[in-house]
C-alpha cells in the first residue's frame, strides 16, 4: 500500500556531528504521527530533510511517493509546513500573510480569495484577519500559521511543536482542528513536548540522540514499559539512556 | 515571475511599514546630503596670513594686496606687532607667515632668483597644505601679470592650474562621492539586512519549504533595493546639481549603467553576507565594516588613495566604491566618456562580476 512518508536508514550529519541517525518509519494516509524527542534529539533535522529543506547525508525517503533525495522540489507544493517559530511577517496583517503565502503555493487570485474566507471561518479568524500579526497573541498566530501552512490543501502537513508558548484553552482547540483534518484524510506529523498531545496521536516515535528509540501506538508503549503514563515512559526511555549511547 | 512579483510586493511592504528602514532609505542621504553641503564644509578660507615686508616696494605691497584681496586670506588681528613669525604661529595670531625679503622688486626687475619665505602652522595639516597650495597659485598669477608678455622667470617652468572645479569647491568632490556611498549604503546594507531578518525570524525558512526556488527570493528581495538605490542617486543628484550647482558635464545614460553595474556589486556584497551571518545586528555590523566603511574611507572619497600606506593602498583595489567614484566623478565635473574611463569600467564589471557568482553561489549552497 501507499504511505504518505517511508525513511529508510535516513541520516544527516554536520561536520563530525550525527543529527539524524539512520532512522526508518512508515506513515499511513490520514494518520496522526507524533515525532517525539527531548531537545536536539535530531526532530527538526528530519523534518527540514522531509520537507526538502536539507539534503539527507544518507539513506532515503519518500514524502508523497516523491524521493526525499531527488525529487524534493516536487514534495515542497504537496506537503505543508509550519515551523517552530510561527513563520509569519509581523508586519504584515493576516490576510496578506495568507495572500502572499497562497501566491508562493502558486493559487490564483480567485481560488486564494475563496480559500482565505474557507480558512478564516474554520479557523475563527474573523476578528484577527486583518491585524497585524507581529502584536497577535501567540495562539492566534498560530492558527494563522496553521492557516498559511495549509492554505494549498496539502496531502501531508508536517508541524514541528505548533502549540509552544500557547495556553491549553488554545491547545485544545488547535488539536481539534488537526483532528478535523485528519478526518478529511490529511496526514499529519507532528512534534511535541506535550505528553497529553502526544495521546492523542494515532502512532508515536521517540527519538534520542538522532536514533528513534521506540516507535507504535501510545498505550501500547506505556504498557510495554510497565509505567503509569506516557510522562513517565517518555523520561524513562530518555533518561535512563547514557548519553552518547 | 509572477512569484517573485509577489515576493517584491511583500518586500516594499517591509519597507514602507518599517519606519526605520524608510529613515534609512530616504532621509537619510537627504540629511547626509546636506549636511556635508553646508557644515562639512572642506573649502578652506580665512587663512589668517601675516605679511613681514622687509622689501618695502611698491612690488611687494602689490604682491601682499594679492593675498589679502583673495578670498583664501585674511590679515591677522594684530599684524603691526608681528616680527616674529614663529612666536605668532604659535600664538595662533596667524596660521601662516609670508616674509618678503629686500631684493624682490629687483628680483622681478632684473629676472634674478630670488626666494620668498612662507612659514605655516603644520599643527593642522590640512589647512597648511590649503595655505600652501593658494600661496603658490597667488605668487604664479602675480609673477604672470608682473612680467612682459612672453617673458619667463628664470627657474620656473611649473605652471600650475586647477582644471575642472577651479575654484576648489568640495561640493564638486563630495556628491559624487556621497551617491557611491549612498549606493553602496542602500544596496549592501539593506539587502543583507533584509534577508538576515527573514532567517532569524524563520520566514525564510518557511519561504524555502514552499514551491519557490532561491533565485527567485534573491531576484523578488533585491529588486525593490535596486530601485530604492536609483531613486535615492537620483535624489542627491538633483540636490548636488540643482541647490548646490555641481556640474553635469557627461552623460546621463553611461551614468546609469554603470550607478547599476556598481549597485549590482553592492548587492552581492550584501547577499554574501546574508548567507554568512545569522541575526539582523551582525549582518549590519559587516554590512558597515565591509562594505560603508570602505567605500567611505578606501575609496578616495574622503582620503586620497595615493597617500595611504602600501597596506590600505592594496585594498582600495577591491573596494567597488574605488572605480565607480572615478566613473562618476569623471561623467559629472569631466564629462569624460568610455574613452577615458574603460579602465576603471571594465574593472568594475570584473569585480562585479566576481562577487555575483561568490554571492549565487554561496546563495545556493546555504540553501541546499
Amino acid at each position: 500500500m501507499d504511505y504518505a512518508v517511508t525513511v529508510d536508514q535516513l541520516s544527516k550529519t554536520f561536520g563530525t556531528f550525527t543529527a539524524v541517525d539512520h532512522i526508518s518509519l512508515t506513515v499511513d494516509y490520514g494518520e496522526i504521527f507524533g515525532f517525539l524527542g527531548a531537545n536536539g534529539a535530531g526532530k527538526t533535522t528530519a523534518i527540514r530533510m522531509l520537507c526538502g529543506l536539507l539534503r539527507p547525508t544518507s539513506g532515503t525517503g519518500t514524502v508523497n511517493g516523491f524521493d526525499v533525495n531527488r525529487q524534493y522540489e516536487k514534495i515542497k507544493p504537496s506537503i505543508g509546513y509550519m515551523s517552530q517559530k510561527f513563520s509569519l511577517y509581523g508586519d504584515l496583517t493576516g490576510r496578506e500573510n495568507l495572500r502572499f503565502y497562497g501566491a508562493v503555493y502558486g493559487l490564483s487570485n480567485s481560488r486564494l480569495k475563496d480559500r482565505i474566507a474557507e480558512l478564516t471561518a474554520m479557523l475563527e479568524l474573523t476578528e484577527f484577519i486583518d491585524r497585524l500579526t507581529g502584536p497577535l497573541p501567540v495562539g492566534w498566530r498560530q492558527r494563522i500559521a496553521l492557516a498559511a501552512a495549509i492554505i494549498h490543501r496539502p496531502r501531508i502537513i508536517f508541524l514541528d511543536e505548533p502549540t509552544g508558548g500557547v495556553d491549553p484553552v488554545f491547545r485544545r482547540r488547535f488539536w481539534e482542528i488537526l483532528y478535523s483534518l485528519a478526518d478529511e484524510g490529511v496526514t499529519l506529523f507532528v512534534t511535541t513536548h506535550y505528553m497529553d498531545e502526544a495521546e492523542f496521536c494515532r502512532r508515536i516515535s521517540i527519538m534520542h540522540q538522532g536514533k528513534i528509540v521506540v516507535m507504535g501506538p501510545p498505550r501500547q508503549l506505556v504498557a510495554a514499559h510497565g509505567l503509569p503514563n506516557l510522562q513517565e515512559t517518555f523520561i524513562h526511555l530518555i533518561a535512563e539512556r547514557p548519553v552518547d549511547g | 515571475m509572477g512569484k517573485v512579483r509577489w515576493i517584491i510586493g511583500k518586500e516594499l511592504r517591509h519597507i514602507l511599514r518599517d519606519p526605520r528602514s524608510l529613515v534609512i532609505a530616504i532621509i537619510m542621504p537627504i540629511m547626509m546630503t546636506l549636511l556635508y553641503g553646508y557644515a562639512i564644509n572642506l573649502d578652506i578660507k580665512n587663512i589668517r596670513l601675516a605679511v613681514l615686508d622687509y622689501d618695502r616696494t611698491s612690488a611687494s605691497r602689490d604682491l601682499a594686496a594679492r593675498f589679502h584681496h583673495s578670498a583664501y586670506f585674511t590679515r591677522p588681528l594684530a599684524e603691526a606687532a608681528l616680527s616674529d613669525p614663529e612666536a605668532a604661529l604659535k600664538r595662533g595670531d596667524a596660521h601662516a607667515v609670508l616674509i618678503i625679503q629686500p631684493g624682490f622688486a629687483e628680483a622681478l626687475r632684473d629676472l634674478a632668483p630670488y626666494q620668498l619665505g612662507l612659514s605655516l602652522d603644520g599643527a593642522d595639516a590640512n589647512l597648511s597644505s590649503a595655505a600652501a597650495g593658494y600661496s603658490n597659485i597667488i605668487i604664479r598669477q602675480f609673477l604672470a601679470d608682473q612680467l612682459p608678455d612672453g617673458a619667463t622667470l628664470p627657474g620656473v617652468t611649473l605652471s600650475q592650474r586647477v582644471l575642472y572645479n577651479p575654484d576648489l569647491k568640495s561640493s564638486h568632490f563630495f556628491v559624487p562621492g556621497l551617491i557611491a556611498v549612498i549606493l553602496m549604503m542602500i544596496s549592501a546594507l539593506l539587502t543583507s539586512i533584509t534577508i538576515a531578518r527573514e532567517k532569524e525570524s524563520g520566514t525564510m525558512e518557511q519561504l524555502l519549504s514552499a514551491p519557490v526556488r532561491s533565485h527567485q527570493v534573491i531576484l523578488g528581495k533585491v529588486i525593490p533595493y535596486i530601485g530604492l538605490a536609483l531613486v535615492d542617486g537620483i535624489l542627491v543628484l538633483v540636490i548636488g546639481v540643482f541647490h548646490f550647482g555641481v556640474p553635469f558635464a557627461g552623460s546621463m545614460a553611461l551614468l546609469t549603467v554603470f550607478g547599476l553595474v556598481y549597485i549590482t556589486a553592492a548587492l552581492s556584497l550584501g547577499i554574501l553576507i546574508s548567507a554568512l551571518v545569522r541575526t539582523q545586528q551582525v549582518a549590519m555590523m559587516a554590512a558597515l565594516v565591509v562594505t560603508v566603511l570602505p567605500s567611505v574611507m578606501l575609496s578616495g572619497f574622503i582620503f586620497d588613495i595615493k597617500n595611504m600606506p602600501p597596506m590600505l593602498q592594496a585594498i582600495t583595489y577591491i573596494v567597488p566604491a574605488r572605480y565607480f567614484l572615478l566613473i562618476i566623478r569623471g561623467v559629472m565635473l569631466k564629462g569624460s566618456g568610455l574613452a577615458v574611463l574603460w579602465v576603471q569600467a571594465a574593472t568594475l564589471i570584473a569585480l562585479t562580476a566576481v562577487l555575483l557568482t561568490a554571492a549565487a553561489k554561496r546563495f545556493k549552497m546555504k540553501i541546499g
